[in-house]
Formats: C-alpha cells, structure tokens, sequence
C-alpha cells in the first residue's frame, strides 16, 4: 500500500506540477498573480470534453489544438491588460484583484454557456488496461497524464535555457528594469511568457477530466488553490522549482488520501501556510536562485 | 466639533437611523439585515484593508468563526445571546491571533496565504470527524435563542460601533499612523510610530468585527451550515463593496453595499450567474480605470469624501 500511494503520488506530482508550471512563468517574469489559472485550466477542461463529444476528437489531438489557440488568445490579452496594469504603483496587488475578476467572468460566462453539471471522458479514450510497474497496477490515465506532464517540464527547460527567446525570458525574470535597459523588449517577451502560461494551463486542462476526476465550471478555485500550494512550496518565480513542490504535494496528498483520507483535503492549505510562514521564498527558493 | 464626531454624525448616524425605522415600512427583515449585515463586514474590511493596504482573502474565516462560536456557546454552554455574541467576537480575535504571523506576508502572498487560512478553518469545522463538536457538515440549530427584532437591533448596534471606529481610525491619532505605516513603512517607523503592532491591533479589530458579525449573523439565521458560514463570497462581496466604493473613507463602502448589494437584490437572486458577470466586469474595469472606486471621482476635484 505504501508503494502505491508513493507511486501514485509521484504520478500526481507530475502532474500537479504542470498545473503549478504556467502559474509560476507568469508570476516570475511579469509578478501578476493570475488568479484565473485554474479557470483557464478548466476551459481547456471543456474544450477538450466537447472535441470529444462533438468531434470525437481524442485528447492526443485536442491537446495541441487548445495550447495553440490558447496561446494566440493570450497575446492579444496580454497586451490589452498588463501594460496598462505595469503603470500602476502596486502592480502586484492590484493583479490579484483584476485575475480574481477575471476569474468571475470566466466562471460566469462558463456556467451560462455550459451550465453547471459535471462533464468527464471516459478513461478508455487513452488506451484499456492498467499500467504495471515495479508490481503495482497503475491506471493508464494517470501514467501517461505523468508522462505528458514530464514532457511539458522537460520542453519548457530546453525553450528557457537553450533559446535565445527563453535567455532573454530569464534576463526579464532576474530585473525587469536592466532588461529593460539593455534594450530587450520585455513586452514582447512578457506576452510570449503570458501566452505560454496559458497554453501550459490549457494543456493541463485537457488532462483534468481524467486526474481530477469530473469537470464543472467552478472547478477553478480549488484548482487555484493547488496550484498556488504547488509553487509556493517549490519555489515562487523560478519556474522549474514547481516540480519539487510538485512532487512534494502529489506524494503528500496521496500519503494523507491513503492513510488519514478524512482530512487530506487540508493538506494543500497547511502546506501553503506552513511553508509561506517559515521559507516565503519556497524549499528551494535560494538556492536555485544562486545557481 | 472634532472631525470624528462630524463624520460619523453626517454619515454613520444617519445610515444606522435609516436602518432601524426600514421595517416598520418594509416587510423583507431577512434583506435588510443582510444589508446591514455587509454594511459591517465591508466596515471591517476596510478596517484592514484601507488602512493598512492588506487585502485579507479569507476575511470569510473570521465570520465563520464568529458563527460557529455563538453556535458553539449556545449549544454547548447554554450561554444567553449577549455573552453568545461576545464569545462569537473572541473566537475571531483568537483565530487572528494565530493568524498573526500571515502578516509578515506582503501583498498578494498574504491575500492567498490568508484565502488558505480560511479554508483550513472551514476543513475543520466542516471534518465529519468533528461531528459531535460541530456538528461537522450537517449544519447547526440554534432555535432556542430564535429572536429576529433582538438580533436585527443587535446588528445595529454592532453597526453603529463599526461606523465610529472607522470615523475614529480617519481621523484619529491611531488611524493616521497606521496610513502613515501602509503609505511609506520606512519613513514611518523612522518618525516613531511602532508600524507593526499598529498593523496587529487593526488586523484584530477587524477579525473581531467580522467575528460580531457571524456571531449575529448565526443569532438572526439560527440554522445554517459550514458552506454558508464559509462561503467565499462573502469575502469577495465585502472586498468589491469596498473597492467600489473607495477604501479608506468613511462613506465608501457604505456606497458600494447600497448600489452593488442594492444590485445584486435585483438581478442576482434569479440569475447568478449574470451577476456574477457584472461584478467580473466592475473589478477588471475598478482596477484598470478607477483603482481608488468611487471617492476618487470627487477626491481628485480636491471634495474632502467623509
């Protein structure tokens, strides 16, 4: 049972960590809270759930077709919103209030065009029969969600760190004002960073209904929550630290879920303040930072 | 006259006044205590939030506790309402006492930081494990202490204290200290003024505003459930009254429950989705064009708001 649950948390920890991922891009290159992460997961959610009833298209399909047209909607929004957000005295929080109205929106206009009943995919759309590692069935769903997720990391490291797009992305990252000054366009790389965060939300989304079980329209504040938890562990601003709060939240969660399951939904809210309250800057803030 | 007494007699006096002759023309009790009801926890919001810049998310926590106290002291101590409702405060006062530490946090670490304090808190009360305490996610009743005119009277009165601490916090000693530590930390603590527990004693005073709040709220209501008392929408009601109308004034958020609440009473209870909608819209448009509500329109033509 122990192997399982730490398998399985591992499994979710990819996964989590893919939710945190885009939240922390955005955070660490433009500090904007987007409060409306989980809500734009959660229209990947239903843009994946209606190419499968309507165009019977798989979610191996749907996924590359929501981080695009997710990624041409952010653009425009960036632009339309952040600037405008950046002249502002407390940029930062000010962010927070704006997403959390855009949250509402997006909630609302999702309950009027969906309503609000629960919506899923059946399983088998990803293959039938469970997975078997190291002598524990797995299910299939959850093992390739891990595995897309990993590759999700994995690409986002190579675009930072082996682009000249992702070098400037971290100049921005490390001063805003110097990269500036130095005459990069940081808006340009800012709307880039944006709109990948949203296509990472939007990928995330199109996994949801088999991690996270059914999809409504108010699935997005608890998502939120997570994926807040996720990147405050790892490491806020630093975009590959979320999978050390990743795998440390999807390994907690499923230890409580098998051990204490009254009261695993506490964890993501202790493990947030308890964090935020002894290292604000996450378990691996510093460090990486250094390096 | 002091201005403190001007603001509150040209402001809150009146708001109170209008609210305690209403029913004996307006049949719907339950509305118009759930006006006064936001008209303190937007009050109490404001407390934290103008005068100290932080944005408290999870505000909500602070009412559920008052709530689950006053239920807590009837059903457990036998307590009459009057020391149900003190007890209700100091729940809050308690839970915000814990909460302290959040407020090394700054700005939107707090506001989440505090969001998952409040769900915490919601997780406990509502654990099925907790069941003979609190009856956990079943709800509580409280039909022995059922009073609805004792219990409104009780709002106003809690209403009429919120409204002259708020005119006491503009523009008395301590309140002009506290916006000296939310406008410049730095400068202020160099001329003296001790920034940090002024920010504790605010954060306490609004906790126990929220804490009257749910406890009289538990009074008027006495059957209710963990979602309701925990609902975030409470928080969020009481941050877009506030917002909307201009934090840090007296007058403001008193604006902001009568035209957005007033709102909501129309369109909202139908179709909530719509109003949903709407105050989406009104915050992204507050934030972007008018980030200090409805004062600022007569701020900046130099109109000193109350």
């Amino acid at each position: 049972m122990l192997l399982h649950a730490l398998l399985g948390g591992v499994i979710y920890g990819c996964y989590f960590t893919l939710i945190g991922l885009g939240l922390n891009l955005v955070f660490g290159v433009m500090r904007i809270v987007n409060l409306a992460h989980g809500d734009v997961l959660m229209l990947g959610a239903f843009a994946a759930f209606f190419l499968f009833h309507l165009a019977g298209l798989s979610p191996f399909i749907a996924a590359p077709l929501v981080m695009v047209g997710f990624f041409l909607l952010g653009l425009p929004f960036y632009y339309l919103v952040v600037p405008r957000l950046a002249l502002a005295k407390d940029a930062e929080m000010l962010s927070l209030i704006l997403f959390f109205g855009v949250q509402q929106i997006i909630e609302a206009l999702a309950a009027i065009a969906f309503g609000s009943s629960e919506r899923s995919i059946p399983g088998r759309v990803l293959g039938i029969g469970p997975f078997h590692f190291l002598g524990q069935n797995l299910s299939r769903a959850w093992v390739i969600g891990a595995a897309i997720a990993a590759g999700a990391v994995i690409a986002l490291y190579l675009y930072l760190y082996h682009t000249r797009s992702g070098l400037l992305t971290r100049a921005v990252m490390a001063s805003r004002e110097e990269a500036l000054a130095s005459g990069i366009a940081i808006h340009r790389i800012s709307a880039r960073a944006f709109a990948i965060g949203l296509a990472l939300a939007g990928l995330a989304g199109v996994f949801a209904p088999f991690m996270l079980g059914s999809v409504t329209p108010a699935m997005g504040v608890s998502v939120n929550l997570s994926a807040f938890a996720v990147i405050i562990v790892g490491s806020l601003g630093n975009p590959l630290g979320t999978v050390a709060g990743g795998l440390i939240y999807g390994i907690g969660l499923l230890l409580m879920q098998t051990y204490f399951s009254a009261w695993a939904d506490l964890l993501p809210n202790l493990l947030l303040i308890g964090v935020l309250l002894v290292r604000p800057t996450g378990l691996l803030g510093r460090r990486v930072r250094l390096a | 006259m002091p201005r403190v007494l001007r603001d509150f007699l040209s402001v809150g006096l009146p708001v109170v006044a209008i609210f305690a002759l209403l029913p004996l023309v307006y049949a719907n009790q339950l509305l118009l205590f759930n006006f006064v009801l936001f008209l303190i926890l937007a009050q109490g919001l404001n407390a934290i939030y103008g005068f100290t810049g932080y944005l408290p998310f999870g505000y909500v926590g602070f009412f559920g506790a008052g709530a689950y106290g006053f239920a807590l002291a009837v059903m457990h101590l036998a307590a009459p309402p009057a020391l149900a409702l003190l007890l209700a405060g100091l729940a809050a006062v308690l839970l915000g006492m814990i909460l302290t530490p959040l407020l090394r946090l700054s700005g939107a670490y707090f506001a989440i930081a505090n969001l998952a304090a409040a769900q915490a808190v919601y997780q406990v009360i509502a654990n099925p494990a907790l069941q003979d305490i609190t009856k956990g996610p079943y709800g509580v009743s409280l039909a022995s202490v059922f009073a609805p005119k004792a219990s409104y009277g009780a709002a106003l009165l809690i209403l009429a204290g919120v409204l002259a601490l708020v005119a006491w916090l503009r523009h008395g000693r301590f309140g002009l200290a506290l916006q000296a530590g939310r406008d410049d930390p730095v400068s202020a603590a160099m001329a003296g003024i001790p920034v940090v527990s002024a920010r504790i004693i605010a954060w306490l005073i609004s906790a126990l505003i929220a804490g009257l709040a749910g406890g009289v709220f538990a009074w008027h209501i006495s059957v209710f459930y963990p979602e309701t008392a925990f609902d975030l929408s409470t928080s969020i009601f009481a941050i877009v009254f506030t917002l909307f109308g201009g934090a840090a004034t007296l007058s403001g958020p008193i604006a902001g429950v009568i035209l957005l609440y007033g709102l909501y009473n129309v369109i909202g209870i139908s179709v909530p989705q719509y109003f949903q909608l709407i105050y989406g819209a009104l915050i992204v448009g507050l934030v972007l064009f008018l980030p200090r509500g409805l004062a600022s329109l007569l701020q900046r033509r130099g109109i000193d708001v109350p």
